[in-house]
This record gives structure tokens, C-alpha cells and sequence, in this order.
């Protein structure tokens, strides 16, 4: 029996659930001893004048070995990275005239021990005339106080140009609506961490808590002006990463450059109130839709305008709205599409991938509109939707945004999860609800999506393998995907089991180390099974390839009379198994390995459907979640055990997005969710069990047939769960409420509502 | 200043800063690197332990106030052999783990709730878990495992002796 599609529990958990998983700050290494600690020194204004560093009397403290202020290095400037952002916006290693968040390094003290550390940084005296701060993308836009004074301007980029003046003529029905696609913070468990060490050799050896050694290893020699050849980056166990552990920190590569002055190692790991101002944040996107149609339902044109608020410094946030228009047709056949965006400077962290990054924000838009154009129209919003739903394609269907989708069904997914959820008599006890004036109002909303998985990041859509089966019937897949929490582990042994016969325990997977893996793409964008998988999958048919050659030569037998014998993982002639050669035999004469590289056709377009059932205290304004019901079309499934998980993990994220989540700063940029006694951190009391619909429409693209899963349960919930809300309380009067739907933005709608505003 | 903490069976005498807390004498003095510290504001749970039978935040406790205390850590739940302890059987079986940060805090806080609470609901779990934070699974795994665990009968609250 095959072992694809079964529920293989991980072979990493003994270990992490006895010993624990080895992250970055758990590292016991030789390499390590005597390693000092560093310790940043962090903006506490979001602008001003840098006007003096005074760390005199920090190197005068116990434990510290040095201190370094901006005039004590001659690294050049950050690149600002990308060819549309204005030269001037580079960010210095440390602040040298002026600092722009809250959480800009001000300084670093080198010290023996980490708490020595932490006192000797509240010894830095920093003396700032704090500037008026740029706090909304709306206060960015008018240029009246600039991050960047040279630059002229805080718009970092531009993509398209604002829509026609007459793109809805025509249209019966035309409905504008702003809406905030908030700020949040990724916040993996595992904050950031670094370890460096130079070797007598003249190379580096940086341990981090990354989404992917190679990317991180090229961008800090860029940084650092190193010879790639002289960097080993290795990524040990993750504790979760979100997309904001994609690329290198400016901390680590600093961390790397502190070891090499100070002759010694150095470690760094932050704490969470840095970790939640200077780690990238997510979203923040600020929209507006426009959307028009006819009164039976047709959409004819939708508008989707951006201003994506990209933070202090140039990071990857400020062009994740080109993803966002990209996606801006969804699963809908709008005749006419047009989107357009800023991204824009401020006084804040800045953006940077979050789960999804750039295609929720997407999705949360169109779906937003829909139901806002069902509203206006008066028809239920899944009629709405199926009405304009692009029809079932098995052949690629390139969209008005731009888009080729491989295969997509998207009325049967929201079929399926309408039937699943029994959306008729959920309907009908709303119906009660109201006509009973029951405090607790039912709110019911879905959400239809696809998403873009597997593009290239501009790495590639290709991934390296490589297999080897060792004498004592073992083996060892390299991959160049990095886990941090996905169980490639399992899973990659599964793809090399099923062609080998080697049972998945006798497999050991490694990444994230690049002496070991040199090229790779790391885990990031949902690519990692359709791209790293199918690469394992390759090497395991290649590994066959070569083995029957070697193995025709030791039975006396024609390759093509030979066949893998799953049973006793070798190769034997057709129709007698077991009378074979086994792998590991076929390794004792000489190693038994194979390198590959695999290059997907192009990314995949999983999509599906979300319906969630909230109920809302009108009263008070709370809304809760007491169902969410989900399609997830990720086409072949390998494990469904750990694809579930991720469905799961997203759906949280999602849920929290639209419930509570944000990240928040006050008028004069002050982070007000610096801590997690602050920031709304989603607990097991707020979310219901999973309800979970299965669907399979496996993907051409590749030999597995697998699309990424990653981030489809971010996606899909969070405008599920925001539209739930607000019908819950339309029958009210009210049309939109702003994520996250706190209880006091509830409240305030209805209360809005009821004397009459519209909102 | 001394401190004598038995932890996890092993009684040890160690000098301590008076500020050292808890969670980093598991992890720097003693060298037991499960327990993980993910927040300054004893919000997230990842430093779970068990003192004297109790769950608690260890980076809630300065090591000094652990003195003559019992303390176990993950490392100290698996028998002799290797054999795991129900939970930590419970969690693999149901995959209530994945990038594993939250982990050794959460089975400590589950093995919590069930040493309160032999046969909780759905509801219970979860108010039980409350101050446990998993940024991964989005609880509804842990929430199985430890139901499943349950299902393993009394010892399933307990820790080793
Ligand atoms: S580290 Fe102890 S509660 Fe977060
Ligand atoms: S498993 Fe990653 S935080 Fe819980």
C-alpha cells in the first residue's frame, strides 16, 4: 500500500517532545565558547534629530567590552534594495542623524553576560529633538514631513496609475468603501536570535532562526562586503517564522560583523518587546474598492486602490501590493479589473511578509466589496457570488489582473462548504434571531478565494535534492527548503520512502545549512512541497534510475527487466521479488547518490471556501466565532495530518486578523502593542474545533500534483470571519466595520447605525 | 547566594544571582534547553514548568524562591527506556505540535489541567490553556491531545516522581 495521503505522525516529535527542538539560543557549540552577548540600543522616539550618543559611561560597566554608536563604523548603508526606491532612503546600521521608529538601532554594547548586557544598554545616554511623526499612510501621502528629506518625497513606489474617471460608467449600481486591512505583527514563539563565529580559516559561521539559509547567507555577505565563499549559514530548528523570518536581519549580519571586530564569538537574542518593534510587521494596506454592476447581481467593474504603508525603511512590505493586484480578480469573471498602489514611508516598523503576504489582502478586499454590492442590491451573498464566479477550467485561465490560474472550481468549493455548514437553516435561525430582537445576533459570511502559491520569489521556481542511501540501508535527503514547523522531515522522507521502500524512520532530512546545501529556496510563499517535495521526488526516481544500472550489472539482467521491490527496499527482477539487490547493498561498493534540481512549470493556484458563523452581542459588541467551516483545495495531499495542521494554524491567524489582532501606535508614533500583555495574541478560549471540508483538485504543474497549503487558511478566514460580523449586525443598519472587529468597533458601528450615519 | 533544587529527580546545589530567574537557571545553569522563553511579561507560557506539583511560569520565579523545590522540565517526563509520558504520546499522535516553541510549556500546562481536572471538555481544555500561546497549531491539535491523553487515565496528570 502506498504511504502517500496517510497520516504519517512526524518522526521529529520524539525528540522535541523530550529533549526539545534545538533553536538558535538553545545552540551548545565549541564553535560558541566564550561568546559575548550583544545588546542594541533602540530608538524610544519615533522621529528626531539624533542629536548625541554618549556611551561613556556604559563602557564603563561591569561586563562590557565595547560599545559601538554609528561613529564608531564604516559599514556602507543598508541597500535600499529595489531599483524604484529612491536612493536616499538607505538605512544606516546604527542612526546617525536621525532616527525614524521606534526601535531604530541607536547603538549595540558587546558584554560578557546577557544580563550585564541589558544594564549597561540603559547606561547609553541618547539625546534626541524629537520631529513631528508620520504615523498614517494619509499624513505620509501629503509629504509635509518627510522621513527623508533628500529623497523629496515619502513614496517609496508606485505601481499602475489611478483607474479612468469613467471605468463604472454604465454601471446601475456603484458602491465605494474604504477599508483598513490592519497592521499586525507576526510574532512567532521563537523570537529572534543570531550566533557568529569566525574560524581561524577566514570564514564566518552564522547560526539564525531563518525561513531559508541561502537567501539569508547571500544577502548578509552583500551587506557585509564578503566574499559569499566566506559565509556558512546555518538555520537550525525554527520556532516559527510567518514570512518574517524571510531574508536576513540587519541584527544578524551586524551580529557577524561585532564577532570579527571583537575577535570573538557573539550571540544575540532579542526580547519580546523588541521583538515587537523590530521584527517586520505585516498587512497595512489601506484600500479603497469600487465596485458596479446591475441590480441582478452582474458585476461589471471593480477598482482596488492601495496605499500600503511600508514602514521606516525600505524592506519587501513596500512591493507586496503588486501581489495584492495581482490576485485583484480573485475567483471572479469581473468583465473590467483595475487596481493601482503606493507604498508609502512612515515613522513605524517596517513591512514585510506576513502569511500570505500581499494575496489576503487581496481577498479581503473583493470579498469586503461583494458582500458590501450584495448589501446594496438586497440579494443573499452567495447568490451574488456564484453569479459571478469564474465556471469551472481545467485548461489555464489567464484573469483580467493578470493571472494564469492552472485549475480552479471554485462554485463546487462554495457549494460544498454551504452544504457542509447547512447554510439554509443557519439562514433561517438568523432569521428567528431577529425577529425575536435576540441580544445575540447570528452573523453568518464566507469567503471564496485562490491564491498564488510557489511563485518565484525571484530565486527560482526551482529547488535542490539530493538522496543518498548509506550501506546500513539508511538514508539522507539534503533539501533546500527550510522547515519551522511544517515536518518536511516526515514528509520529504515519505516522498523518498514511497519510490525507495526505505522505511520513513530510516530517512533523516537536513536543510538549512549551506556548506552542506549551497542552493536552495528555503520555505516561504507555500512552495515548499510543489517545488522541494517534487525535487525529493525526482531525486527518489533518479536514485531508482541509477541504482537498476548498477544493479543490472551485478543480477546479469537488462535494466528494463528490473523493478523496484518496494518490500525489501531494493531492485529485483520483474515478477520475483526478493531475489534482488538491495539498495544498501548496492551502496557498499561505492556511494549510491544522486543530485538533482527540480524547476516547476509555474506556481500553483490552490484555492477554496470559508464559511464562518459568528454570534454578536449586540449589547456589548462582542462578536465571537462559533463555527468555521472550510474547503482547502491544495490539490494531492501527501500527509493530511500535517496538512490539517496547517490549515489549522492558518485559520487562527486569519480568525484573529479579523477579530482582534493589530498592531498600534499612538499620534506621535509611541508603539502601544509592545508586549504581549499588549499586543491581542489569539489564546485557545477565543476559536472553536476546525470544521474542515475536503476537496482535491490536483494541479498539472507537478509530478505530485500538490499545491501549497501554507497560508490558504490565513486567506480564506479572515473575510470570512470580518464579513460574519458585519451581517450579523446589517439587519442594523450597518454596511462595514474596520478589522479587527472589537467589541468597542462594534459597538460603535451599531450605535452609528442607529442614529442614521451610514458607515 | 546557594539554592538546592531537585529537578527532574536530580537534587543540585548551585550559587545563583539573586535576580536569576527560573527559567534561565533551567536553561544556563543546569543546561536544559526545553523550556523556551517567549515574552518579558509572563503572557505566553513557552517557560512552563512543574514546582511541587504545581504548573507555573518559570519566568515568573527567580530561582532563589525555588529553593528545596521540586521542579520538572520535559526532559524529565519520559521513563527510563524512553517510553513517553501520556501527553507527550498524546501530542505526537494527534500532531499537537509543529515548529514545537510553545510545546514543552504547553504539555507541562496540560499535564496541569488534567492533574485539576482528570476528564475535561472541549471548554475546559481550553480555559485551562489559556495562558499557553501557540502562534502554530491554532490550538485545536492541542486541544485533541490533551482529551486523548485524558483517555490514558490518572497518570496522564501526573509527572514522575
Ligand atoms: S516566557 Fe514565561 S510566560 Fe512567556
Ligand atoms: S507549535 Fe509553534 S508555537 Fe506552538
Amino acid at each position: 500500500m502506498s504511504i502517500m495521503g496517510t497520516r504519517v505522525v512526524r518522526t521529529e516529535d520524539p525528540l522535541f517532545l523530550t529533549r526539545g527542538a534545538t533553536y538558535t539560543d538553545d545552540l551548545v557549540d565549541d564553535r560558541l565558547a566564550g561568546a559575548l552577548h550583544a545588546t542594541f540600543v533602540r530608538s524610544q522616539v519615533a522621529h528626531g534629530r539624533l542629536l548625541s550618543v554618549d556611551a561613556s559611561a556604559a563602557r564603563e560597566a561591569p561586563g562590557v567590552v565595547a560599545v559601538y554608536t554609528a561613529e564608531d563604523i564604516d559599514l556602507d548603508p543598508l541597500p535600499a534594495g529595489l531599483p524604484m526606491v529612491p536612493p536616499a532612503m538607505q538605512r544606516p546600521w546604527l542612526a546617525r542623524d536621525t532616527v525614524r521608529f521606534v526601535g531604530d538601532l541607536v547603538a549595540v554594547v558587546l558584554t560578557e553576560e546577557r544580563y550585564q548586557g541589558e544594564d549597561a544598554a540603559e547606561l547609553v545616554a541618547v539625546d534626541i529633538d524629537p520631529l513631528p511623526a508620520v504615523v498614517t499612510t494619509a499624513d505620509a501621502a501629503t509629504d509635509k514631513v518627510l522621513l527623508f528629506p533628500e529623497a523629496g518625497t515619502n513614496v517609496m513606489a508606485t505601481f499602475g496609475e489611478p483607474a479612468p474617471a469613467n471605468f463604472f460608467d454604465g454601471c446601475e449600481v456603484v458602491v465605494t468603501q474604504p477599508i483598513v486591512n490592519q497592521r499586525v505583527a507576526a510574532v512567532p514563539l521563537e523570537t529572534r536570535a543570531t550566533a557568529a563565529a569566525w574560524g581561524e580559516d577566514g570564514r564566518v559561521t552564522i547560526w539564525c532562526t531563518n525561513q531559508g539559509a541561502q537567501q539569508a547567507k547571500g544577502e548578509i555577505a552583500g551587506w557585509l562586503g564578503l566574499d559569499p565563499a566566506q559565509v556558512r549559514l546555518i538555520t537550525p530548528d525554527v520556532g516559527g517564522g510567518f514570512g518574517a523570518k524571510i531574508g536576513a536581519d540587519p541584527e544578524y549580519a551586524f551580529v557577524a560583523w561585532l564577532a570579527k571586530q571583537a575577535g570573538r564569538p557573539v550571540r544575540w537574542s532579542e526580547s519580546r518587546s523588541e521583538n515587537l518593534v523590530g521584527m517586520l510587521q505585516g498587512r497595512a494596506q489601506d484600500q479603497v474598492v469600487t465596485i458596479g454592476g446591475r441590480r441582478d447581481g452582474t458585476v461589471e467593474a471593480y477598482s482596488l486602490q492601495i496605499d500600503q504603508d511600508a514602514g521606516a525603511y525600505p524592506r519587501v512590505g513596500l512591493v507586496l501590493p503588486t501581489l495584492t493586484m495581482l490576485m485583484t480578480s480573485a475567483v471572479y469573471a469581473f468583465p473590467k479589473v483595475h487596481s493601482y498602489a503606493r507604498a508609502l514611508a512612515t515613522n513605524t516598523t517596517s513591512i514585510g511578509a506576513y502569511r500570505g503576504a500581499g494575496r489576503p489582502e487581496a481577498t479581503a478586499a473583493v470579498e469586503r466589496a461583494l458582500d458590501a454590492f450584495a448589501a446594496e442590491i438586497g440579494m443573499d451573498p452567495a447568490e451574488v457570488r456564484r453569479k459571478n464566479l469564474i465556471p469551472k477550467f481545467d485548461e489555464p485561465y489567464t484573469t483580467k489582473s493578470g493571472a494564469t490560474y492552472d485549475t480552479g472550481d471554485y462554485t463546487a468549493a462554495l457549494d460544498r462548504v454551504l452544504q457542509a455548514a447547512g447554510y439554509d437553516e443557519l439562514r433561517a435561525e438568523q432569521a428567528r434571531r431577529r425577529e425575536r430582537g435576540d441580544d445575540r445576533q447570528l452573523g453568518l459570511g464566507m469567503s471564496v478565494y485562490v491564491e498564488i502559491t510557489g511563485a518565484d520569489t525571484g530565486f527560482g521556481a526551482a529547488e535542490s535534492a539530493s538522496l543518498e542511501v548509506h550501506p546500513d540501508g539508511t538514508a539522507t535527503v539534503l533539501t533546500g527548503t527550510s522547515p519551522h514547523g511544517q515536518g518536511h522531515a516526515t514528509t520529504w522522507a515519505m516522498l523518498a520512502s514511497e519510490q525507495l521502500g526505505i522505511p520513513v524512520e530510516k530517512i533523516t532530512v537536513i536543510h538549512g545549512d549551506t556548506d552542506r546545501i549551497p542552493r536552495g529556496g528555503g520555505t516561504m510563499g507555500s512552495r515548499s512541497l510543489q517545488q522541494g517535495g517534487a525535487a525529493v521526488h525526482k531525486a527518489a526516481i533518479e536514485l531508482v534510475d541509477l541504482a537498476k544500472q548498477r544493479a543490472a550489472e551485478v543480477l546479469e539482467a537488462d535494466p528494463n527487466d528490473l523493478e523496484v521491490d518496494l518490500a525489501s527496499a531494493g531492485i529485483s527482477v520483474r515478477g520475483t521479488p526478493g531475489t534482488g539487490v538491495t539498495f544498501a547493498q548496492l551502496a557498499e561498493k561505492e556511494p549510491l547518490l544522486v543530485n538533482t534540481r527540480f524547476e516547476a512549470a509555474g506556481p500553483t493556484f490552490p484555492f477554496g471556501a470559508h464559511l464562518a458563523v459568528v454570534e454578536v452581542d449586540v449589547e456589548s459588541g462582542k462578536a465571537e466565532l462559533v463555527r468555521l467551516v472550510a474547503v482547502d483545495d491544495a490539490g494531492t495531499i501527501v500527509n493530511p495530518l500535517l496538512a490539517e495542521g496547517q490549515r489549522h494554524g492558518g485559520y487562527a491567524q486569519g480568525v484573529a486578523q479579523a477579530l482582534l489582532e493589530e498592531v498600534l501606535y499612538d499620534a506621535d508614533g509611541n508603539p502601544q502593542t509592545s508586549t504581549l500583555a499588549d499586543y491581542p495574541f489569539v489564546s485557545a478560549t477565543e476559536l472553536p474545533s476546525f470544521e474542515l471540508v475536503d476537496m482535491v483538485t490536483p494541479t498539472p504543474v507537478n509530478p505530485l500534483g500538490a499545491k501549497g497549503i501554507g497560508e490558504a487558511g490565513t486567506i480564506g478566514s479572515t473575510p470570512a470571519v470580518h464579513n460574519a460580523v458585519v451581517d450579523a449586525v446589517s439587519h442594523l443598519g450597518v454596511r462595514h466595520i474596520d478589522m479587527p472587529c472589537t467589541p468597542m468597533r462594534v459597538w460603535r458601528a451599531i450605535q452609528h447605525a442607529q442614529q442614521g450615519g451610514a458607515n | 547566594m546557594q539554592v538546592t533544587i531537585t529537578v527532574n529527580g536530580q537534587q543540585r546545589t548551585d550559587d545563583v544571582e539573586p535576580r536569576l530567574l527560573l527559567a534561565h537557571y533551567l536553561r544556563e545553569t543546569c543546561g536544559l534547553k526545553a523550556t523556551n522563553i517567549g515574552c518579558d511579561t509572563t503572557s505566553c507560557g513557552a517557560c512552563t514548568v512543574i514546582v511541587d506539583g504545581l504548573s507555573v511560569k518559570s519566568c515568573t520565579v527567580l530561582a532563589a524562591s525555588a529553593d528545596g523545590a521540586t521542579v520538572t522540565t520535559l526532559e524529565g517526563l519520559a521513563g527510563p527506556d524512553g517510553e513517553l509520558h501520556p501527553m507527550q504520546a498524546a501530542f505526537r499522535s494527534e500532531h499537537g505540535l509543529q515548529c514545537g516553541f510553545c510545546t514543552p510549556g504547553m504539555v507541562m500546562a496540560a499535564i496541569g489541567v488534567l492533574s485539576d481536572n482528570p476528564d475535561p471538555s472541549d471548554r475546559e481544555v481550553r480555559e485551562g490553556l489559556e495562558g499557553n500561546l501557540c502562534r502554530c497549531t491554532g490550538y485545536h491539535n492541542i486541544v485533541r491531545a490533551v482529551r486523548t491523553a485524558a483517555q490514558a487515565g490518572p497518570s496522564a496528570g501526573q509527572v514522575p516522581a
